[in-house]
């Protein structure tokens, strides 16, 4: 049998998909700690073995092997623009789509304080943006020059105003910075344009950085490694809710992704406001639009979530809870690897996840806003309207071990608590139970229609 | 010439309509017009003015509390680094019947090159952006 392997090297765990291409059927999928300090080849070797003893009766022969990762830190960023909530902002939202982990935003003409703090934060790529076309040049040609100057080993990609492209380039050619120059994340104030920025910052790092973090060898065993993960992720997202030329999509929706370190939402919409007489105001939205939370997380984040949350957040999801909410997170902090079995656990756990899913949803989600003016009450909103969002799609680790996964993403529905918040007011839940978006992400490289296909099969209802 | 100016209605005002004709008039007569549209704050205007290079910003007001949205812009844009951007202002800009001279010099006080009444055509300020910005008509 025809099959492709599709692998996902994450930071704990390598999982493995394996895919019948002619039935369009998951066929085994398996996972083992990645081994990225000594060689990730035996993680990955582990899981193999593994995978075929999950499926042995069968005859398969891998035609394809791809993979995406996220292993050794992910690709980290830093995204530097001119002012914070126009390019320097629009930098950060190509990044993170791109599937980036933002060490740092920057704004205005750098200081060489920041530069030094840029070099410390170690940035496999960092986004050079800053006024719009035909705008400012001074400022991204300033940065552009200390850039050159004091950071020789980091890639650029240059996403700024187009006509300091020549001269930036001249810069980086003579002190001999690897880069690449493309469309401007800002053409025009308050657009968006995000997506040639995320292709470049691809090529970067299928060219450079897998090799940096030693997977060079992992490359000769399989196809290519495409993609961070999570652009994995926001890719199947897209394929799903807009199918392709032949495979009709599900249309609009929500993947909210529950880790144990972030909280990742993923919508694909557009988010105009829903109501007649809403004045939109400020940036405009990325139609796939991604946002990280890496203060909200099951295990490594416990502690930060519950500093974000308080102990009275947490307890309206577990009012009868026996743990001290504080030690419990503490506890969970320091112990990554524990897996919940006595129901009262569980029921933290879920809690944790319940509120990980507010608070993930209301910093994604547009607000709107009532302004009281000589001619009445008028409204205003920030960011996407998604309260007509059809679907909301649940994958993380508490989400797929629990028995109860629509309790928990109940929280991210629309709520009377707090209207102000747009979110999905009557969503249909599905479940990605097999853990499969990420893999489809990568299929839909190569196989679209089978991809979107094999996703409408394998979300589960709720 | 293509010199890029700032446009938009202050404050809590919405009026759209206005607006939009300015952006037209000021486009028709070869401006690189960024229009950030009503309800807008005056750090919006700023943020415009820097990414866009801006050289002069445009602000609009009709609901009568112009003076209190745009007190304090011009020092604002000094703090941003905007130095000599040329700012105008034109509108129902003030409550009730009051002496316009008085107004106007409420305005300039404030730091405002030009200051236009109710019922201004947009003609008379493009020949007076095109004078203070030095170019040819």
């Amino acid at each position: 049998m025809d099959a492709i392997l599709l692998i996902d090297f994450g930071s704990t765990y390598t999982k493995l998909t394996a895919v019948d291409i002619e039935n369009e059927e998951i066929i085994g999928t398996s996972k083992d700690l990645t081994t990225v300090e000594d060689d990730i080849m035996i993680g990955f070797n582990n899981a193999f073995n593994k995978l075929m003893e999950n499926i042995k009766d069968k005859d398969i022969n891998f035609i394809e092997k791809l993979a995406c990762s996220s292993a050794a830190g992910g690709l980290k960023m830093i995204a530097i623009g001119l002012v914070p909530e126009l390019t320097a902002e629009a930098a950060k939202r190509a990044a993170l789509g791109a599937g980036a982990r933002i060490l740092g935003v920057y704004s205005y003409e750098l200081s060489k304080g920041e530069i030094e703090e840029i070099i410390s934060k170690k940035p496999d790529i960092i986004l050079l943006a800053g006024g719009t076309d035909g705008g400012n040049k001074d400022c991204i040609i300033h940065n552009a020059n200390l850039i050159a100057k004091h950071i020789k080993n980091v890639p650029v990609v240059v996403a700024g105003n187009k006509n300091a492209r020549d001269e930036i380039e001249d810069i980086f050619k003579a002190e001999g910075i690897y880069y690449k120059a493309t469309e401007n994340v800002m053409p025009r104030l308050n657009a968006i344009n995000v997506e040639p920025a995320r292709e470049v910052i691809r090529e970067i790092f299928m060219e450079k950085i897998i090799e940096a973090k030693g997977m060079k060898k992992a490359e000769i065993f399989i196809n290519g490694i495409l993609m961070p993960t999570p652009a994995a992720v926001l890719k199947a997202a897209r394929i799903l809710a807009d199918g392709t030329d032949k495979e009709e999509g599900i249309g609009e929706l929500i993947v909210i992704d529950i880790g144990g370190a972030t909280t990742d939402v993923h919508s694909i919409a557009k988010g105009e406001p829903s109501k007649p007489g809403v004045t939109l105001r400020g940036l405009q939205e990325p139609y796939a639009k991604r946002t990280v939370e890496g203060d909200l997380g099951m295990r490594v984040s416990a502690v930060s979530l519950f500093e974000a949350a308080g102990t009275r957040r947490i307890k309206k999801f577990v009012p009868g809870t026996q743990f001290d909410v504080e030690e419990r997170c503490k506890f969970l902090q320091r112990n990554v690897n524990v897996v919940p079995k006595t129901i009262n656990e569980i029921e933290f756990d879920e809690a944790l996840g319940m509120v990980a899913t507010e608070m993930a949803m209301e910093r994604h989600v547009g607000v709107i806003e009532s302004v009281y003016t000589p001619m009445g009450i008028i409204y205003s909103q920030v960011g996407k309207d998604l309260l007509n969002i059809r679907y909301l799609i649940g994958t993380g680790g508490v989400l797929v071990h629990s028995s109860n996964p629509k309790k928990i993403l109940s929280a991210g529905i629309f709520s009377m608590e707090s209207p102000n918040f747009l979110k999905p007011l009557n969503p249909e839940i599905l479940i990605d139970r097999t853990y499969i978006l990420s893999a489809m992400g990568l299929l839909s490289e190569k196989y679209p229609d089978k991809a979107v296909r094999i996703m409408k099969k394998y979300m589960v209802k709720m | 010439m293509n010199k890029t100016i700032v446009l938009g209605v202050i404050g809590a005002d919405c009026h759209a309509v206005g607006n939009k004709i300015l952006e037209h008039a000021f486009s028709q007569a070869g401006f690189n017009v960024i229009n950030i549209g009503v309800l807008s704050p005056q750090e919006d205007f700023i943020n415009a003015a820097i990414e866009t290079n801006a050289s002069a910003i445009l602000v609009s007001s009709l609901y009568g509390h112009g003076e209190i949205d745009c007190r304090g812009l011009r020092e604002k844009c000094d703090e941003a680094g905007l130095k000599d951007i040329i700012l105008y202002v034109g509108g129902n800009l003030v409550v009730g019947k009051q002496d316009w001279k008085s107004v106007e010099q409420r305005f300039k006080d404030m730091g405002f090159n030009r200051v236009y009444p109710p019922g201004t055509s947009p003609q008379s300020a493009i020949e007076d952006l095109k004078h203070d910005l030095g170019i040819e008509s």
